[in-house]
């Protein structure tokens, strides 16, 4: 009996009381049936490329949003409609790296409008409408490569910028590599946002010397018209950059004033450079998208534009860069260093207006580092990332090799608390985290590695994001869930902001695509040479018309499809046998295409996908397939 | 008698909230639906409470072969009822101003809320007779045929007045507000025939 008592005293005391704590975290995330999460997540889907939509405190997922990848689930990228939305300078890139997404804000606070995201290796930056959590545009960036320090807003979402990760020559040529230094430039784009409609413009891009731009924020508040951005690589080296490019003890943080380089374009200044670039925009009237390839962008040369661009010394290969929700401070985290690195915006005009330089970059002034430091959070941990903000006075820092999360104030750099993460911590995401008001209820940390955490599923894992409760003192773990893809960063935004305006349907009377079908008298087929379009409609349980006949093999089919439900989440699917894309799920009153080239002779059916009723197995049809040379006459028919 | 009148006046004149607000309300309630489906049921035709509500019903209620619900100009009632009502209300405002002149007595003011409540009678009778139909007279190439305990064929007349099971569905049906409203102003008439009985028999 000893032996027992003794052995499950043992058991229970590493954990000390882990019994009570882990039922309190499970009442903390439990969401009841039928009840909704209080935060709508969005998490970068990385590789992926597309957005996934998670409710907190649950870490259910609502959604994957399609944006820079092809979709069958949906047919985004394989419809006629979507194709042109994937878009670009080097043709249809059917595939990116989606990273930062940013919610858009008024006065510095979220207003729930839009989120933008950007694909970080053929750089582009989309806008998703958070009414239909569909992506309404794609905008590409030219002159840039890996968009990575993207897609932050200012704080009445003026502008969204995209800094590019990798130098290239601009324009683009064919010179050796070795010639890096001093030949290539870096590329920091301004993007405004029409205040409306969120109609994406390139405005300007500034041509920073040859280093990499890794991450960036806007300042709000006092430093509202500054935005900030981190680089690596100022020695600008091209080769085995993990040794080469980690030479400077400190890199720098651009403090750039866009203000002034406004002020600037807006009196003539700039130079127009050729340069093609894709412009996508999807319409939610004729649901489609138009593709435009634009031929111009302006430049600005930093060092013509004197007070506008600054270089404020960070150690030592600075990654996360991030403005505490006062706009006071800017906060550097050297990817390779021990320490985090606090620079003030008071501190910083100071010197600016005391002309305390360093020395310069290309033209560009330095800053001392003691001019602009506000201070150090000392061992933090190693390898800081990223920051985020409650709101409180407090800060939550990432620490990717010592693998924790750090909570520490504001104003006096004291440690608080700090959190080991299961593992290896990347983002750490606050909703409202990047704006002047942040909702401190929870922190998302999103863990690189997984193993362990949950039940294996070959080599790979889906990553971890671990939930952690930061309303009292000491933060307390509350749940693991699988993120899809890989995320680099996330937003959160209080449901009740986005719910109320969540839109149910697509207005059939409003459908205004070239190819719609409104009524059942505008179902019909039209042969066009070897194009045959066919004007069907959809609603439960069948398509109209189901049968058709007089389609030959070598024919190009298009299936112009509406769905005439006017209900709330009933789609409708659309699968073709031999069509070598996708279906298509086509959104009440909404109309989409799918090209369907026959090869061989036969009667083929098409389908419903979506489960849509009691008679959803029934929702189906035929085409007959005839030999090219046929003479049979296009027919239809719905029930005869 | 003035009193009298003028509360005559006003009953009769409630009546024509009928114009704008629904006489009676039908909702329809499924898990499937947690927003219910709904038609509210004006004397000049049949709306959904929200904008696709009629569409949808229609939807679910082809099934098991039911009628879609009645455009304005597919009941002769909907032409009539205006009618109706409107002529009772002026018919109403007359007798009031008489009876507040002094031209004709409270009897007359009974005699309004008679007819009135007779058409009205009739008027839920026809409104009867109609979900009787609509639920009753359905599609002999129905997808769904259900049938009772008893082996009867089912049928899914909406309940006249309160609440009933129907399959997955929660019917309920009540007066909405022209309904309340024309209530109330046939109260005021009877409260106007009793109070012009009272002065009546004091000025006697």
């Amino acid at each position: 009996m000893a032996v027992m008592f003794s052995g499950c005293n043992n058991s229970k005391s590493p954990n000390g009381n882990r019994g009570a704590l882990a039922s309190t975290a499970a009442e903390k995330v439990y969401v009841p049936p039928g009840e909704h999460d209080e935060f709508y997540a969005f998490f970068s889907g990385g590789y992926s490329g597309n957005l996934t939509v998670y409710g907190l405190p649950s870490g259910r997922m609502f959604k994957e949003i399609p944006v820079f990848s092809q979709f069958p689930t949906n047919g985004y990228g394989y419809s006629e409609e979507t194709k042109p939305m994937l878009n670009t300078s080097h043709g249809f890139i059917p595939w990116d790296d989606l990273h930062h997404p940013d919610i858009s804000q008024t006065n510095g606070k979220l207003d729930g409008r839009w989120i933008f995201v950007n694909g970080n290796n053929t750089p582009r930056i989309a806008r998703i409408d958070l009414k239909t959590f569909e992506t309404d545009e794609i905008i590409e960036v030219p002159n840039s490569a890996g968009n990575h320090s993207s897609s932050f807003v200012t704080e009445n979402t003026e502008y969204v910028v995209a800094g590019t990760r990798f130098s290239v020559p601009v324009p683009q040529k064919d010179i050796s590599i070795k010639e890096y230094k001093g030949n290539f430039k870096g590329a920091l784009s301004f993007i405004e946002v029409a205040p409306e409609t969120g109609r994406m413009n390139l405005k300007f891009q500034i041509m920073m010397p040859g280093f990499d731009y890794d991450l960036s924020h806007p300042g709000r508040g006092k430093s509202h018209g500054w935005f900030f951005f981190t680089t690596y690589n100022t020695e600008e080296a091209n080769t085995l950059l993990e040794v080469n490019a980690s030479q400077n003890d400190k890199d720098f943080i651009a403090a750039v004033n866009w203000k002034k380089i406004e002020e600037y374009i807006n009196n003539g200044g700039g130079t127009k450079m050729p340069a093609e670039y894709a412009h996508n925009v999807y319409d939610h009237s004729t649901h489609s998208a138009k593709s435009t390839i634009k031929k111009e962008v302006l430049t600005v040369d930093p060092t013509k534009v004197p007070g506008a661009v600054f270089l404020l010394p960070t150690p030592k290969s600075p990654h996360g860069c991030d403005v505490d929700p006062t706009g006071k401070y800017i906060i550097g985290n050297g990817k390779l260093s021990a320490d985090l690195t606090i620079h003030s915006f008071d501190k910083m005009i100071a010197a600016i207006e005391a002309e305390k330089f360093d020395g310069n970059a290309y033209g560009i002034p330095i800053l001392k580092f003691e001019d602009v430091l506000a201070g150090q959070v000392k061992s933090g941990g190693l390898g800081p990332l990223h920051t985020e903000f409650d709101g409180k006075g407090n800060a939550y820092t990432t620490f990717f090799i010592s693998s924790e999360l750090v909570k520490w104030n504001v104003e006096t750099r004291e440690v608080i608390d700090r959190q080991p993460n299961y593992y290896s911590v990347g983002h750490v995401m606050i909703p409202g985290g990047n704006s002047a008001a942040p909702f401190g209820k929870y922190a998302v940390a999103m863990n690189k590695i997984t193993k362990d955490r949950y039940l294996p599923t070959g080599p790979e894992l889906e990553h971890s994001a671990q939930l952690f409760d930061i309303s009292g003192e000491k933060m307390e773990l509350l749940l693991d869930f699988p993120t899809h893809g890989e995320p680099h960063y996330a937003a959160g935004i209080p449901a009740e902001i986005l719910a109320p305006k969540s839109q149910k349907i697509y207005r059939l009377e409003d459908n205004k695509h070239e190819f719609a079908a409104l009524g059942g008298d505008e179902t019909r087929v039209e042969r066009n040479g070897n194009e045959v379009h066919v004007y069907m409609s959809m609603i439960r349980s069948h398509f109209t018309p189901d049968n058709i006949e007089g389609i030959r093999v070598g024919d190009k089919v298009y299936f112009h499809i509406t769905n005439h439900e006017q209900d709330f989440d009933v789609p409708h699917g659309f699968a073709m046998i031999g069509a070598n894309n996708a279906e298509l799920l086509i959104m009440p009153g909404q109309t989409r295409t799918l090209v369907w080239e026959p090869e061989q002779v036969g009667v083929w059916p098409f389908y419903c996908t979506d489960f849509c009723s009691a008679l959803h197995q029934e929702m189906q049809g035929y085409v007959r397939v005839s030999p090219a040379n046929s003479d049979i006459k296009l027919s239809w028919s719905l029930g005869e | 008698m003035k009193k009298a009148g003028i509360l005559m006046i006003l009953g009769s004149l409630l009546l024509l909230g009928l114009f704008e607000f629904p006489l009676w309300n039908i909702m329809l309630g499924a898990p499937q639906y947690p927003d219910p489906l709904g038609m509210n049921i004006y004397i000049s035709g049949i709306k959904g409470v929200k904008e696709f509500d009629i569409q949808n019903i229609d939807g679910v209620n082809h099934y098991i072969g039911m009628q879609t619900i009645p455009k304005p100009w597919e009941m002769w009632e909907f032409r009539v009822f205006p009618l109706v009502i409107g002529t009772m209300a002026a018919l109403g405002v007359v007798i009031g101003l008489l009876g507040f002149f002094g031209k004709v007595n409270h009897w007359w003011f009974l005699g309004w809320f008679g007819l009135m409540a007779v058409l009205g009678i009739l008027g839920m009778y026809d409104f009867n007779l109609w979900l009787n139909d609509y639920g009753t007279n359905l599609d002999p190439n129905a997808i769904m045929k259900m049938t009772r305990p008893n082996g009867r064929p089912m049928t899914y007349k909406p309940p006249l007045f309160g609440h009933q099971k129907m399959l997955n569905f929660d019917v309920d049906s009540w007066p909405h507000t022209g309904g309340y409203l024309m209530f109330a102003g046939m109260i005021l008439t009877l409260v106007a025939f009793f109070i012009g009985k009272k002065s009546k028999n004091i000025a006697q």
